[in-house]
Protein backbone atom coordinates (compact mmCIF):
# COMPACT_ATOMS: atom_id res chain seq x y z
CA UNK A 1 0.00 0.00 0.00
CA UNK A 2 1.33 3.30 -1.05
CA UNK A 3 2.02 5.81 1.67
CA UNK A 4 0.26 9.05 0.91
CA UNK A 5 1.95 12.09 2.39
CA UNK A 6 -0.71 14.60 3.30
CA UNK A 7 0.64 18.10 3.55
CA UNK A 8 -0.64 20.01 6.49
CA UNK A 9 -2.35 23.13 5.25
CA UNK A 10 -0.63 26.29 6.48
CA UNK A 11 -2.77 28.22 8.95
CA UNK A 12 -4.45 31.33 7.66
CA UNK A 13 -3.90 34.66 9.39
CA UNK A 14 -7.31 34.43 11.08
CA UNK A 15 -6.49 30.96 12.37
CA UNK A 16 -3.13 32.11 13.69
CA UNK A 17 -4.80 34.77 15.83
CA UNK A 18 -6.84 31.95 17.46
CA UNK A 19 -9.83 34.31 17.55
CA UNK A 20 -12.29 32.63 15.14
CA UNK A 21 -11.65 29.29 16.84
CA UNK A 22 -12.08 30.82 20.29
CA UNK A 23 -15.36 32.44 19.26
CA UNK A 24 -16.52 29.16 17.80
CA UNK A 25 -15.58 27.36 21.01
CA UNK A 26 -17.39 29.93 23.12
CA UNK A 27 -20.48 29.43 20.98
CA UNK A 28 -20.29 25.68 21.53
CA UNK A 29 -19.94 25.97 25.29
CA UNK A 30 -22.75 28.53 25.44
CA UNK A 31 -24.98 26.07 23.64
CA UNK A 32 -24.17 23.45 26.25
CA UNK A 33 -24.61 26.02 29.02
CA UNK A 34 -28.19 26.57 27.88
CA UNK A 35 -28.91 22.90 27.19
CA UNK A 36 -30.59 20.71 29.83
CA UNK A 37 -28.41 18.46 31.98
CA UNK A 38 -27.47 15.09 30.65
CA UNK A 39 -26.78 13.48 34.02
CA UNK A 40 -29.14 11.65 36.37
CA UNK A 41 -29.35 12.68 40.00
CA UNK A 42 -28.68 9.14 41.03
CA UNK A 43 -30.41 7.99 44.17
CA UNK A 44 -33.60 9.84 43.22
CA UNK A 45 -33.44 9.21 39.50
CA UNK A 46 -32.57 5.68 38.44
CA UNK A 47 -31.23 4.69 35.06
CA UNK A 48 -33.45 2.66 32.77
CA UNK A 49 -32.06 -0.89 32.66
CA UNK A 50 -31.80 -2.21 29.12
CA UNK A 51 -33.01 -5.71 28.27
CA UNK A 52 -30.27 -8.30 28.47
CA UNK A 53 -28.61 -6.43 31.34
CA UNK A 54 -26.53 -8.67 33.56
CA UNK A 55 -27.26 -7.65 37.12
CA UNK A 56 -27.06 -9.63 40.32
CA UNK A 57 -27.61 -13.37 39.73
CA UNK A 58 -30.87 -14.58 41.27
CA UNK A 59 -32.87 -17.79 41.56
CA UNK A 60 -36.41 -17.84 40.21
CA UNK A 61 -39.56 -19.83 40.79
CA UNK A 62 -42.01 -20.94 38.14
CA UNK A 63 -45.59 -19.59 38.08
CA UNK A 64 -46.74 -22.50 40.26
CA UNK A 65 -44.34 -21.44 42.99
CA UNK A 66 -41.97 -24.34 42.50
CA UNK A 67 -38.32 -23.57 42.85
CA UNK A 68 -36.86 -24.35 39.49
CA UNK A 69 -33.35 -25.22 40.59
CA UNK A 70 -32.78 -28.96 40.78
CA UNK A 71 -29.26 -28.57 42.24
CA UNK A 72 -27.52 -30.16 39.27
CA UNK A 73 -24.52 -27.97 40.22
CA UNK A 74 -23.65 -27.12 36.62
CA UNK A 75 -23.52 -23.46 37.53
CA UNK A 76 -21.24 -24.21 40.43
CA UNK A 77 -18.87 -26.04 38.11
CA UNK A 78 -18.95 -23.44 35.33
CA UNK A 79 -18.63 -20.41 37.60
CA UNK A 80 -15.19 -18.93 36.70
CA UNK A 81 -14.52 -17.20 40.04
CA UNK A 82 -16.10 -20.05 42.04
CA UNK A 83 -18.68 -17.77 43.56
CA UNK A 84 -21.47 -20.36 43.74
CA UNK A 85 -21.69 -23.04 46.42
CA UNK A 86 -24.60 -25.49 46.33
CA UNK A 87 -25.53 -28.13 48.85
CA UNK A 88 -27.92 -30.52 47.04
CA UNK A 89 -30.99 -31.73 48.84
CA UNK A 90 -34.02 -33.99 48.34
CA UNK A 91 -37.63 -32.91 47.88
CA UNK A 92 -39.77 -34.71 50.46
CA UNK A 93 -42.18 -37.36 49.16
CA UNK A 94 -45.19 -35.54 50.51
CA UNK A 95 -44.55 -32.44 48.44
CA UNK A 96 -46.57 -31.64 45.32
CA UNK A 97 -43.32 -31.53 43.49
CA UNK A 98 -41.99 -34.85 44.71
CA UNK A 99 -41.53 -36.04 41.14
CA UNK A 100 -38.83 -33.38 40.60
CA UNK A 101 -36.88 -35.26 43.26
CA UNK A 102 -34.12 -32.76 43.97
CA UNK A 103 -33.81 -29.13 45.03
CA UNK A 104 -30.95 -27.21 46.61
CA UNK A 105 -30.74 -27.49 50.35
CA UNK A 106 -28.45 -24.45 50.41
CA UNK A 107 -27.51 -22.14 47.56
CA UNK A 108 -24.94 -19.42 48.25
CA UNK A 109 -23.59 -16.88 45.79
CA UNK A 110 -20.65 -14.90 47.11
CA UNK A 111 -21.15 -11.47 45.56
CA UNK A 112 -17.60 -10.49 46.48
CA UNK A 113 -16.42 -13.14 44.02
CA UNK A 114 -19.13 -12.92 41.36
CA UNK A 115 -17.95 -11.29 38.14
CA UNK A 116 -21.43 -10.98 36.58
CA UNK A 117 -20.34 -13.03 33.55
CA UNK A 118 -23.69 -14.77 33.19
CA UNK A 119 -22.25 -18.23 32.52
CA UNK A 120 -24.47 -19.69 35.27
CA UNK A 121 -27.55 -18.39 33.50
CA UNK A 122 -26.29 -19.70 30.17
CA UNK A 123 -25.45 -23.17 31.48
CA UNK A 124 -28.58 -23.75 33.57
CA UNK A 125 -30.69 -26.57 32.01
CA UNK A 126 -33.68 -25.65 34.18
CA UNK A 127 -33.69 -21.89 33.45
CA UNK A 128 -33.56 -21.39 37.19
CA UNK A 129 -30.84 -18.78 37.57
CA UNK A 130 -31.03 -15.38 35.96
CA UNK A 131 -28.93 -12.24 36.02
CA UNK A 132 -31.66 -9.68 36.44
CA UNK A 133 -31.83 -5.91 36.69
CA UNK A 134 -30.47 -5.27 40.17
CA UNK A 135 -27.12 -3.51 39.84
CA UNK A 136 -26.31 -2.32 43.32
CA UNK A 137 -25.08 -4.78 45.94
CA UNK A 138 -23.80 -3.31 49.18
CA UNK A 139 -23.08 -4.55 52.63
CA UNK A 140 -21.12 -3.70 55.72
CA UNK A 141 -19.50 -7.12 56.21
CA UNK A 142 -18.21 -9.90 54.03
CA UNK A 143 -20.93 -12.17 55.38
CA UNK A 144 -23.60 -9.72 54.25
CA UNK A 145 -22.27 -9.90 50.72
CA UNK A 146 -23.06 -13.62 50.43
CA UNK A 147 -26.56 -14.15 49.04
CA UNK A 148 -28.19 -17.19 50.60
CA UNK A 149 -31.01 -19.15 49.07
CA UNK A 150 -33.84 -17.14 50.66
CA UNK A 151 -32.36 -13.87 49.52
CA UNK A 152 -31.75 -15.25 46.03
CA UNK A 153 -35.40 -16.22 45.67
CA UNK A 154 -36.50 -12.92 47.12
CA UNK A 155 -34.41 -11.07 44.54
CA UNK A 156 -35.41 -13.39 41.71
CA UNK A 157 -39.14 -13.66 42.20
CA UNK A 158 -41.21 -15.53 39.67
CA UNK A 159 -40.55 -15.55 35.98
CA UNK A 160 -42.97 -16.84 33.31
CA UNK A 161 -42.26 -20.34 32.13
CA UNK A 162 -42.58 -21.46 28.51
CA UNK A 163 -42.19 -25.16 29.05
CA UNK A 164 -43.55 -26.50 32.37
CA UNK A 165 -41.20 -29.36 31.70
CA UNK A 166 -41.80 -31.17 34.99
CA UNK A 167 -45.57 -30.80 34.84
CA UNK A 168 -45.62 -32.29 31.37
CA UNK A 169 -43.40 -35.11 32.51
CA UNK A 170 -45.66 -35.86 35.43
CA UNK A 171 -48.77 -35.70 33.22
CA UNK A 172 -47.15 -38.11 30.76
CA UNK A 173 -46.21 -40.48 33.59
CA UNK A 174 -49.73 -40.33 35.00
CA UNK A 175 -51.21 -40.97 31.57
CA UNK A 176 -48.87 -43.91 31.10
CA UNK A 177 -49.83 -45.32 34.50
CA UNK A 178 -53.57 -44.96 33.83
CA UNK A 179 -53.83 -45.59 30.10
CA UNK A 180 -51.33 -48.35 29.99
CA UNK A 181 -49.54 -47.09 26.92
CA UNK A 182 -47.02 -44.39 26.34
CA UNK B 1 -32.65 62.99 53.27
CA UNK B 2 -29.75 64.58 55.02
CA UNK B 3 -26.51 62.75 55.42
CA UNK B 4 -24.58 65.52 57.09
CA UNK B 5 -24.35 63.49 60.30
CA UNK B 6 -22.25 61.00 58.39
CA UNK B 7 -20.00 63.61 56.88
CA UNK B 8 -19.59 65.18 60.32
CA UNK B 9 -17.90 62.02 61.59
CA UNK B 10 -14.12 62.16 61.84
CA UNK B 11 -12.41 61.19 58.61
CA UNK B 12 -10.75 58.08 60.04
CA UNK B 13 -14.06 56.71 61.30
CA UNK B 14 -15.63 57.23 57.90
CA UNK B 15 -12.71 55.59 56.11
CA UNK B 16 -12.80 52.69 58.54
CA UNK B 17 -16.52 52.18 57.96
CA UNK B 18 -16.19 52.50 54.21
CA UNK B 19 -13.27 50.14 53.85
CA UNK B 20 -14.93 47.59 56.12
CA UNK B 21 -18.00 47.79 53.93
CA UNK B 22 -15.95 47.30 50.77
CA UNK B 23 -14.08 44.31 52.21
CA UNK B 24 -17.33 42.89 53.57
CA UNK B 25 -18.63 42.86 50.01
CA UNK B 26 -15.45 41.95 48.14
CA UNK B 27 -14.36 39.02 50.31
CA UNK B 28 -17.66 37.07 50.22
CA UNK B 29 -18.05 37.95 46.55
CA UNK B 30 -14.66 36.42 45.84
CA UNK B 31 -15.67 33.33 47.79
CA UNK B 32 -18.99 33.18 45.96
CA UNK B 33 -17.05 33.29 42.70
CA UNK B 34 -15.57 29.91 43.52
CA UNK B 35 -19.07 28.47 43.75
CA UNK B 36 -20.09 30.30 40.58
CA UNK B 37 -17.08 28.75 38.90
CA UNK B 38 -18.18 25.27 39.94
CA UNK B 39 -21.76 25.87 38.88
CA UNK B 40 -20.82 27.37 35.52
CA UNK B 41 -18.41 24.56 34.79
CA UNK B 42 -21.15 22.10 35.67
CA UNK B 43 -23.75 23.74 33.47
CA UNK B 44 -21.34 23.95 30.56
CA UNK B 45 -20.60 20.24 31.01
CA UNK B 46 -24.29 19.33 31.23
CA UNK B 47 -24.26 18.56 34.96
CA UNK B 48 -26.32 20.13 37.76
CA UNK B 49 -23.29 20.91 39.91
CA UNK B 50 -23.21 20.96 43.72
CA UNK B 51 -26.84 20.99 44.82
CA UNK B 52 -27.13 18.65 47.81
CA UNK B 53 -25.88 20.37 50.93
CA UNK B 54 -28.51 21.81 53.22
CA UNK B 55 -28.24 22.30 56.98
CA UNK B 56 -31.10 20.39 58.62
CA UNK B 57 -32.05 23.32 60.84
CA UNK B 58 -32.68 25.51 57.80
CA UNK B 59 -34.44 22.92 55.68
CA UNK B 60 -37.91 23.99 56.86
CA UNK B 61 -37.72 27.43 55.20
CA UNK B 62 -39.80 27.28 52.04
CA UNK B 63 -38.61 28.50 48.62
CA UNK B 64 -35.39 30.15 49.82
CA UNK B 65 -33.75 27.10 51.38
CA UNK B 66 -34.35 24.82 48.37
CA UNK B 67 -33.20 27.61 46.05
CA UNK B 68 -29.99 28.11 48.03
CA UNK B 69 -29.53 24.35 48.04
CA UNK B 70 -29.90 24.15 44.27
CA UNK B 71 -27.45 27.02 43.80
CA UNK B 72 -24.92 25.34 46.09
CA UNK B 73 -24.75 28.28 48.51
CA UNK B 74 -24.85 26.02 51.56
CA UNK B 75 -22.08 24.00 49.97
CA UNK B 76 -20.09 27.21 49.75
CA UNK B 77 -20.61 27.86 53.44
CA UNK B 78 -19.70 24.27 54.28
CA UNK B 79 -16.53 24.49 52.22
CA UNK B 80 -15.60 27.76 53.88
CA UNK B 81 -16.14 26.23 57.28
CA UNK B 82 -14.11 23.21 56.30
CA UNK B 83 -11.18 25.37 55.25
CA UNK B 84 -11.22 27.14 58.60
CA UNK B 85 -11.48 24.07 60.79
CA UNK B 86 -9.55 21.33 59.01
CA UNK B 87 -6.00 20.53 59.91
CA UNK B 88 -3.57 23.01 58.43
CA UNK B 89 -0.50 20.99 57.55
CA UNK B 90 2.95 22.54 57.18
CA UNK B 91 5.26 20.10 55.41
CA UNK B 92 8.60 19.43 57.07
CA UNK B 93 10.75 20.57 54.17
CA UNK B 94 9.43 24.11 53.78
CA UNK B 95 10.80 27.41 54.96
CA UNK B 96 8.18 27.89 57.61
CA UNK B 97 8.22 31.68 57.98
CA UNK B 98 7.89 32.50 54.29
CA UNK B 99 5.57 29.55 53.73
CA UNK B 100 3.08 31.07 56.17
CA UNK B 101 3.76 34.59 55.00
CA UNK B 102 2.98 33.93 51.32
CA UNK B 103 -0.80 33.46 51.53
CA UNK B 104 -1.10 36.49 53.81
CA UNK B 105 0.94 38.54 51.36
CA UNK B 106 -1.27 37.39 48.52
CA UNK B 107 -4.33 38.85 50.24
CA UNK B 108 -2.81 42.31 50.78
CA UNK B 109 -2.55 43.52 47.17
CA UNK B 110 -5.80 41.77 46.34
CA UNK B 111 -7.70 43.77 48.92
CA UNK B 112 -5.66 46.97 48.50
CA UNK B 113 -6.28 47.64 44.82
CA UNK B 114 -10.01 48.02 45.37
CA UNK B 115 -9.25 51.23 47.30
CA UNK B 116 -8.62 53.27 44.16
CA UNK B 117 -11.30 51.65 42.00
CA UNK B 118 -14.50 53.69 41.95
CA UNK B 119 -17.54 51.44 42.21
CA UNK B 120 -20.14 54.08 41.40
CA UNK B 121 -20.92 57.76 41.50
CA UNK B 122 -23.69 60.03 42.67
CA UNK B 123 -24.98 63.44 41.84
CA UNK B 124 -24.67 65.72 44.85
CA UNK B 125 -26.97 68.64 45.66
CA UNK B 126 -24.70 70.99 43.72
CA UNK B 127 -25.18 68.87 40.57
CA UNK B 128 -21.64 67.53 40.40
CA UNK B 129 -20.76 63.87 40.06
CA UNK B 130 -18.91 62.51 43.09
CA UNK B 131 -17.19 59.12 42.78
CA UNK B 132 -17.94 56.40 45.31
CA UNK B 133 -14.42 55.28 46.00
CA UNK B 134 -12.25 54.76 49.06
CA UNK B 135 -9.37 56.88 47.76
CA UNK B 136 -10.02 59.14 44.79
CA UNK B 137 -6.40 59.62 43.78
CA UNK B 138 -5.14 61.09 40.54
CA UNK B 139 -2.79 58.18 39.94
CA UNK B 140 -5.74 55.73 40.04
CA UNK B 141 -4.79 53.29 37.33
CA UNK B 142 -1.10 53.49 38.06
CA UNK B 143 -1.84 52.54 41.66
CA UNK B 144 -3.88 49.54 40.50
CA UNK B 145 -1.08 48.36 38.22
CA UNK B 146 1.59 48.94 40.82
CA UNK B 147 -0.17 47.19 43.68
CA UNK B 148 -1.82 44.35 41.77
CA UNK B 149 1.49 43.25 40.29
CA UNK B 150 2.76 42.83 43.84
CA UNK B 151 0.43 39.86 44.00
CA UNK B 152 2.93 37.81 42.04
CA UNK B 153 5.45 38.20 44.85
CA UNK B 154 3.18 36.08 47.03
CA UNK B 155 3.21 33.39 44.35
CA UNK B 156 6.98 33.56 43.97
CA UNK B 157 7.39 33.42 47.72
CA UNK B 158 4.99 30.48 47.98
CA UNK B 159 6.86 28.61 45.27
CA UNK B 160 10.25 29.30 46.77
CA UNK B 161 9.29 28.64 50.38
CA UNK B 162 7.65 25.34 49.44
CA UNK B 163 11.15 24.03 48.67
CA UNK B 164 9.82 21.58 46.13
CA UNK B 165 10.22 21.50 42.36
CA UNK B 166 6.68 21.88 41.09
CA UNK B 167 5.77 24.93 43.19
CA UNK B 168 9.11 26.43 42.23
CA UNK B 169 8.46 25.92 38.50
CA UNK B 170 5.00 27.37 38.95
CA UNK B 171 6.30 30.49 40.61
CA UNK B 172 9.03 30.98 37.99
CA UNK B 173 6.38 30.77 35.32
CA UNK B 174 4.19 33.24 37.20
CA UNK B 175 6.94 35.84 37.35
CA UNK B 176 7.90 35.39 33.68
CA UNK B 177 4.27 35.65 32.66
CA UNK B 178 3.67 38.76 34.73
CA UNK B 179 6.64 40.56 33.20
CA UNK B 180 5.60 39.57 29.68
CA UNK B 181 2.02 40.70 29.92
CA UNK B 182 2.36 43.72 32.20
CA UNK B 183 4.05 45.55 29.31
CA UNK B 184 1.28 45.02 26.78
CA UNK B 185 -1.34 45.76 29.41
CA UNK B 186 0.17 49.12 30.29
CA UNK B 187 0.74 50.01 26.64
CA UNK B 188 -2.81 49.07 25.74
CA UNK B 189 -4.39 51.58 28.13
CA UNK B 190 -2.13 54.48 27.12
CA UNK B 191 -4.32 55.46 24.10
CA UNK B 192 -7.28 55.76 26.48
CA UNK B 193 -5.40 58.25 28.62
CA UNK B 194 -4.05 60.07 25.59
CA UNK B 195 -7.67 60.60 24.63
CA UNK B 196 -8.85 61.48 28.15
CA UNK B 197 -6.08 63.99 28.86
CA UNK B 198 -6.92 66.68 26.36
CA UNK B 199 -4.21 69.32 26.15
CA UNK B 200 -4.83 72.29 28.37
CA UNK B 201 -6.49 70.35 31.17
CA UNK B 202 -4.64 68.95 34.14
CA UNK B 203 -3.35 65.47 33.49
CA UNK B 204 -5.03 62.58 35.24
CA UNK B 205 -4.86 58.82 35.51
CA UNK B 206 -8.00 58.65 37.62
CA UNK B 207 -10.45 55.93 36.66
CA UNK B 208 -13.33 58.20 37.63
CA UNK B 209 -12.30 60.71 34.98
CA UNK B 210 -12.16 57.95 32.39
CA UNK B 211 -15.78 57.10 33.12
CA UNK B 212 -16.75 60.76 33.07
CA UNK B 213 -15.35 61.14 29.55
CA UNK B 214 -17.49 58.20 28.49
CA UNK B 215 -20.67 59.79 29.87
CA UNK B 216 -20.70 62.98 27.84
CA UNK B 217 -23.44 63.82 25.36
CA UNK B 218 -22.88 63.48 21.65
CA UNK B 219 -21.63 60.74 19.34
CA UNK B 220 -18.03 60.82 20.56
CA UNK B 221 -18.78 61.70 24.17
CA UNK B 222 -21.16 58.85 24.84
CA UNK B 223 -19.11 56.26 23.04
CA UNK B 224 -17.54 53.62 25.26
CA UNK B 225 -13.84 53.11 24.68
CA UNK B 226 -14.40 49.51 23.71
CA UNK B 227 -16.04 50.89 20.55
CA UNK B 228 -13.50 53.66 20.09
CA UNK B 229 -10.45 51.49 20.75
CA UNK B 230 -11.45 47.85 20.30
CA UNK B 231 -7.88 46.68 19.86
CA UNK B 232 -6.82 48.29 23.13
CA UNK B 233 -9.73 46.63 24.87
CA UNK B 234 -8.82 43.29 23.36
CA UNK B 235 -5.15 43.51 24.34
CA UNK B 236 -6.08 44.66 27.82
CA UNK B 237 -8.50 41.76 28.22
CA UNK B 238 -5.99 39.16 27.06
CA UNK B 239 -3.32 40.63 29.33
CA UNK B 240 -5.85 40.65 32.17
CA UNK B 241 -6.44 36.94 31.68
CA UNK B 242 -2.69 36.40 31.88
CA UNK B 243 -2.23 38.73 34.87
CA UNK B 244 -4.93 37.04 36.90
CA UNK B 245 -3.54 33.62 35.96
CA UNK B 246 -6.77 32.50 34.41
CA UNK B 247 -7.22 29.90 31.72
CA UNK B 248 -5.90 29.75 29.05
CA UNK B 249 -2.94 31.39 30.80
CA UNK B 250 -2.90 29.62 34.16
CA UNK B 251 0.74 28.65 33.87
CA UNK B 252 1.58 28.98 37.59
CA UNK B 253 -1.07 26.39 38.40
CA UNK B 254 -1.30 24.15 35.33
CA UNK B 255 -2.32 21.09 37.31
CA UNK B 256 -1.71 18.72 34.42
CA UNK B 257 2.05 19.27 34.34
CA UNK B 258 2.84 20.90 37.71
CA UNK B 259 0.55 18.93 40.08
CA UNK B 260 -0.91 22.09 41.63
CA UNK B 261 1.71 24.65 40.69
CA UNK B 262 2.67 27.17 43.32
CA UNK B 263 0.12 25.91 45.85
CA UNK B 264 1.03 22.22 45.63
CA UNK B 265 2.25 22.15 49.24
CA UNK B 266 -0.59 24.24 50.63
CA UNK B 267 -3.79 23.05 52.21
CA UNK B 268 -6.76 24.20 54.23
CA UNK B 269 -7.07 27.87 55.07
CA UNK B 270 -3.82 29.00 53.49
CA UNK B 271 -4.83 27.42 50.21
CA UNK B 272 -8.21 29.11 50.32
CA UNK B 273 -6.53 32.48 50.92
CA UNK B 274 -4.66 32.08 47.63
CA UNK B 275 -7.93 31.41 45.90
CA UNK B 276 -9.84 34.25 47.45
CA UNK B 277 -6.92 36.48 46.44
CA UNK B 278 -7.07 35.19 42.89
CA UNK B 279 -10.78 35.88 42.66
CA UNK B 280 -10.30 39.32 44.22
CA UNK B 281 -7.78 40.08 41.51
CA UNK B 282 -10.31 38.91 38.98
CA UNK B 283 -13.04 41.11 40.41
CA UNK B 284 -10.82 44.18 40.61
CA UNK B 285 -9.39 43.47 37.15
CA UNK B 286 -12.89 43.13 35.72
CA UNK B 287 -13.83 46.35 37.50
CA UNK B 288 -10.92 48.20 35.92
CA UNK B 289 -11.81 46.78 32.52
CA UNK B 290 -15.42 47.89 32.93
CA UNK B 291 -14.33 51.38 34.00
CA UNK B 292 -11.83 51.80 31.19
CA UNK B 293 -13.66 50.29 28.27
CA UNK B 294 -17.26 49.49 29.17
CA UNK B 295 -18.43 52.85 30.45
CA UNK B 296 -18.32 52.13 34.17
CA UNK B 297 -21.75 52.79 35.69
CA UNK B 298 -23.35 54.02 32.47
CA UNK B 299 -26.05 51.54 31.52
CA UNK B 300 -25.56 51.64 27.74
CA UNK B 301 -23.33 53.45 25.27
CA UNK B 302 -24.78 56.87 24.47
CA UNK B 303 -27.17 56.54 27.41
CA UNK B 304 -25.18 57.88 30.36
CA UNK B 305 -26.39 57.43 33.92
CA UNK B 306 -27.34 61.10 34.03
CA UNK B 307 -30.00 60.54 31.35
CA UNK B 308 -31.42 57.56 33.22
CA UNK B 309 -31.48 59.58 36.43
CA UNK B 310 -33.45 62.23 34.55
CA UNK B 311 -35.94 59.61 33.29
CA UNK B 312 -36.46 58.16 36.76
CA UNK B 313 -36.69 61.63 38.39
CA UNK B 314 -33.99 60.70 40.88
CA UNK B 315 -32.24 64.07 40.81
CA UNK B 316 -31.88 65.19 44.38
CA UNK B 317 -31.69 61.64 45.78
CA UNK B 318 -27.95 61.07 45.93
CA UNK B 319 -28.39 57.81 47.84
CA UNK B 320 -30.64 56.26 45.20
CA UNK B 321 -28.40 57.45 42.38
CA UNK B 322 -25.41 55.95 44.17
CA UNK B 323 -27.17 52.61 44.66
CA UNK B 324 -28.25 52.57 41.01
CA UNK B 325 -24.70 53.33 39.86
CA UNK B 326 -23.24 50.59 42.05
CA UNK B 327 -25.84 48.10 40.82
CA UNK B 328 -25.13 48.82 37.17
CA UNK B 329 -21.41 48.59 37.82
CA UNK B 330 -21.80 45.30 39.69
CA UNK B 331 -23.90 43.77 36.92
CA UNK B 332 -21.16 44.62 34.42
CA UNK B 333 -18.42 43.26 36.66
CA UNK B 334 -20.33 40.04 37.27
CA UNK B 335 -20.98 39.66 33.54
CA UNK B 336 -17.28 40.10 32.95
CA UNK B 337 -16.48 37.48 35.60
CA UNK B 338 -18.93 35.15 33.90
CA UNK B 339 -16.98 35.75 30.71
CA UNK B 340 -13.75 34.80 32.52
CA UNK B 341 -15.31 31.52 33.64
CA UNK B 342 -16.93 30.88 30.30
CA UNK B 343 -13.52 31.19 28.63
CA UNK B 344 -11.94 28.99 31.27
CA UNK B 345 -14.30 26.12 30.53
CA UNK B 346 -13.95 26.57 26.78
CA UNK B 347 -10.25 26.83 26.04
CA UNK B 348 -7.44 24.41 26.74
CA UNK B 349 -4.34 25.78 28.42
CA UNK B 350 -1.65 27.27 26.19
CA UNK B 351 1.74 25.64 26.26
CA UNK B 352 4.34 27.65 28.15
CA UNK B 353 6.29 28.51 24.99
CA UNK B 354 3.04 29.61 23.33
CA UNK B 355 2.32 31.89 26.27
CA UNK B 356 5.73 33.52 25.94
CA UNK B 357 5.36 33.76 22.15
CA UNK B 358 1.96 35.38 22.36
CA UNK B 359 3.16 37.81 25.00
CA UNK B 360 6.38 38.98 23.41
CA UNK B 361 5.97 38.36 19.70
CA UNK B 362 2.31 39.14 19.21
CA UNK B 363 0.72 41.21 21.94
CA UNK B 364 3.67 43.52 22.62
CA UNK B 365 4.24 44.60 18.97
CA UNK B 366 0.49 44.82 18.54
CA UNK B 367 0.10 47.09 21.54
CA UNK B 368 3.00 49.30 20.45
CA UNK B 369 1.49 49.61 16.96
CA UNK B 370 -1.86 50.35 18.55
CA UNK B 371 -0.32 53.08 20.70
CA UNK B 372 1.46 54.68 17.75
CA UNK B 373 -1.68 54.54 15.62
CA UNK B 374 -3.85 56.20 18.25
CA UNK B 375 -1.14 58.70 19.13
CA UNK B 376 -1.06 59.85 15.50
CA UNK B 377 -4.84 59.89 15.17
CA UNK B 378 -5.32 61.80 18.41
CA UNK B 379 -2.57 64.25 17.45
CA UNK B 380 -4.32 64.91 14.13
CA UNK B 381 -7.69 65.41 15.80
CA UNK B 382 -6.36 67.68 18.52
CA UNK B 383 -4.51 69.82 15.99
CA UNK B 384 -7.69 71.28 14.50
Amino acid sequence: MAVIQVDRKPLSLAERTYIPQIVHGLKTTLKHFMAPNVTLEYPEQRPEIPTGYRGVPTLVKDPNGREKCVSCQLCEFVCPPKAIRITPGEISEHSDHAHVERAPQAFDIDMLRCIYCGLCQEVCPEEAIFLQTQYSMTGYTRAEMVNHKDRLYELGGTLPDDHFKWDKKKAAEDAAAHGGHH
Amino acid sequence: MDFSFYFDLPLWVRLLLQSTAVIAVLFPLAAACSMAERKISAWIQGRPGPNRTIPPMLAWIPVIAPLFQKLGLFQLAADGGKFVFKEDPIPGHVNKFYFVLAPILSMIPALTTIAVVPVGAYLNQAGAWIPIVLADVDVGLLAVFAVSSLGVYAIILAGWASNSKYPFLGSVRASAQLISYELSMTLSVLPVFLWVNAPGGSGTLSLFDVVQTQSQPGLWGGMWYVLLMPLSAFIFLVALFAETNRQPFDMPESESDLVGGFHTEYGAFKWSLFFVAEYCHMIVGSGVFVLLFLGGWNPLPWIPLETVVGWLHLTGHPLLIGVLAILIFMVKVLASIFFFMWVRWTLPRFRYDQVMKIGWQKLLPLSIANLIFYAIVIALIERR
